[in-house]
């Protein structure tokens, strides 16, 4: 088997924190093979969904969007939004639900922009927007973030705040579920400190170490607590390359 | 409009546009992203060149972006525009037009947008939910409040934080999103009746909504059936006839999005055209080829190609064309 790429390593560290009996709520991209990838390695009664309306998704081939006819196939449930975001608000199934999101940028509290780059009314990068992911790091028990281990990704002051991490921790809390609780990369992954909530590295890939990591933040970065990241399984990448993304389509 | 008479509200996409669609108009459209888009509405919008139109949308992909980047749109409500992985950093001609300050907009999430739809549905002014009250999404007002107040269109506020009337506490903030009440209601649907009554047979998304909330609503089709045919299985049913005001039978109107059960999305024609809307030139290129050079939407299909098409046509269990080359190339 040819040589694991950072990508591939970084969908299955994610995989790997997905809990079986979890309800995965899934963006585009990366978080949909991480799902699929937990579902079929060590989390089979966990439940796919998404904000679209289709629950407990089957996936037989890698949807291309939340609103891929992929999503619907075998589904339990094939509705629409206003039930889609119930379940994630319902105080029965919320508390069993990870958000998977993705952003463009990230600050040290795990806040997110996915809004645009610049001045908000006249930006110099404009990007699609909040999508469902606002009201998901909301309403979700528990938030994973997907991020690539660049300086311009990880700052200090977002361009824009367009979804909440650990912000003000004390802030309606009562409106909340959960918070940040991973951000993962291609470099290696990050946790938030119980007290100050600001970012630490836990875990770093190999081939990378703490110092190269720290050099890829655009914030100080708690590295004293790293650990290597143990390496994924043959078996697990075997499912990876060949059952959920054969096509390459986002690996 | 309410329509209780039973009449045949058949009509061609033309006939619809020119009713129905007005200049200045706040419309909307079903579908998401890349599956169940009017496209075949939206090419007689562009086609008979309304401008000023005025959208609000959730997660809209390949109809509002042609949309916008035919010139037609002065303003938007958007929670995302995009096609997801065929334009990863957003729909080409929806970041063009803010990057370049050509449109009014304003920010909204998925569940904000569907819940404005829910409340005009409803017919009440506005509808709660939780959320944190120090994002810029409410923060920051693409809109201001003296621009808001000239377009009657628009709600004076974006929106606004409201105190939980059954918590005395004070910890029960939650933010209020205005009722959203569109002219215009632009859905392509899998199957509809000649008198109005419509039937989803995938995810219906916030499209019932979009249409409860609607003054207007034109619905194109895949299929034209019979009214028994629907009535003799009316929970499988969303809308009732009285809704719609004009029903549009057109197969692939969707294309080159989805419509689930019938036909995938088309990855091939989705890429040429995030290229192609990478800038005015190709983009008028575009244009002038598939909308201004054909028709109708028959004629825009025969440019696409019966083969393209029968590769496109769904397996009936898995509701797409499982297999199908999805790399674009």
């Amino acid at each position: 088997m040819s040589e694991i790429t950072p990508r591939e390593r970084m969908v299955l560290a994610a995989a790997r924190r997905i809990r079986d009996e979890e309800i995965v709520f899934c963006g585009t991209g990366i978080s949909m093979i991480a799902a699929m990838a937990a579902k079929r390695i060590h989390a089979p009664n966990s439940v796919i969904f998404f904000e679209t309306g289709a629950i407990d998704s089957r996936l037989m081939e890698l949807p291309l969007s939340v609103g891929d006819p992929r999503v619907v196939t075998g589904a339990s449930v094939g509705t629409g939004l206003v039930d889609s975001f119930a379940i994630l608000q319902n105080s029965q199934t919320g508390s069993h639900v990870v958000a998977v999101l993705g952003a463009a940028q990230i600050d040290p509290y795990g806040n997110l922009n996915s809004t645009c780059i610049g001045d908000y009314w006249r930006p110099k990068v404009r990007f699609p927007g909040s999508g469902g992911a606002s009201d998901a790091a909301v309403f979700a028990a528990r938030v994973m973030i997907f991020m690539r281990l660049e300086k311009r990704r990880f700052v200090e002051r977002l361009d824009y705040f367009s979804t909440p991490g650990w912000k003000s921790p004390k802030d309606e809390a009562a409106m909340y579920h959960g918070r940040p609780d991973v951000v993962i990369t291609d470099g290696g992954t990050f946790m938030f400190d119980n007290d100050s909530r600001r970012m630490y590295l836990a875990t770093y890939f190999p081939g990378n170490d703490p110092r190269s990591i720290e050099r890829r933040v655009g914030f100080e970065l708690d590295i004293s607590r790293a650990e290597e990241e143990p390496p994924p399984s043959d078996e697990s990448l075997n499912h990876l390359r060949n059952h959920i993304d054969p096509q390459h389509l986002i690996l | 409009m309410v329509t209780l008479k039973k009449q045949s509200k058949v009509m061609s996409a033309r006939e619809a546009v020119e009713r129905f669609v007005h200049d200045g108009d706040l419309i909307t459209f079903g579908g998401f992203t890349i599956t169940r888009n009017p496209m075949g509405l939206c090419h007689e919008i562009i086609r008979q060149k309304r401008k000023d139109l005025h959208v609000a949308v959730h997660s809209q992909g390949q109809a509002f972006d042609l949309l916008i980047g035919a010139g037609c749109v002065s303003v938007l409500e958007v929670a995302y525009g995009g096609t997801a992985r065929f334009s990863p950093g957003g729909g080409p001609c929806f970041r063009r037009a803010i990057e370049g300050g050509q449109v009014q907009f304003e920010d909204y999430t998925n569940f904000q947008m569907t819940l404005r739809f829910l409340a005009g549905a409803m017919g009440v002014p506005f509808l709660p939910l939780r959320g944190s009250t120090e994002t810029d999404v409410v923060r920051k007002w693409g809109i201001p409040p003296e621009i808001r107040k000239q377009n009657p269109k628009l709600p004076e506020k974006k929106l606004a934080t409201v105190i939980n009337p059954f918590d005395t506490s004070g910890e029960g903030n939650l933010i209020a999103v205005p009722a959203l009440q569109p002219d215009v209601a632009l859905i392509h649907a899998h199957q509809a009746d000649s008198e109005g009554t419509v039937r989803f047979k995938g995810l219906t998304f916030t499209d019932v909504e979009q249409i409860k909330a609607s003054k207007r609503v034109i619905v194109s089709c895949e299929e034209l059936v019979d009214p028994e045919t629907l009535r003799r299985d009316p929970v499988q049913n969303q809308i009732p006839f009285f809704m719609v005001d004009a029903v549009v039978p057109m197969p692939f109107g969707a294309h080159p999005t989805a419509c689930y059960g019938y036909y995938d999305y088309d990855p091939a024609h989705m890429k040429h055209y995030a290229e192609m809307a990478k800038s005015e030139e190709t983009l008028k290129t575009y244009l002038e080829t598939y909308i201004f050079g054909t028709r109708d939407h028959e004629e825009y299909l025969s440019l696409i190609g019966e083969d393209t098409l029968n590769r496109l046509r769904a397996d009936p269990d898995a509701g797409y064309a499982p297999g199908l080359d999805r790399s674009g190339e």
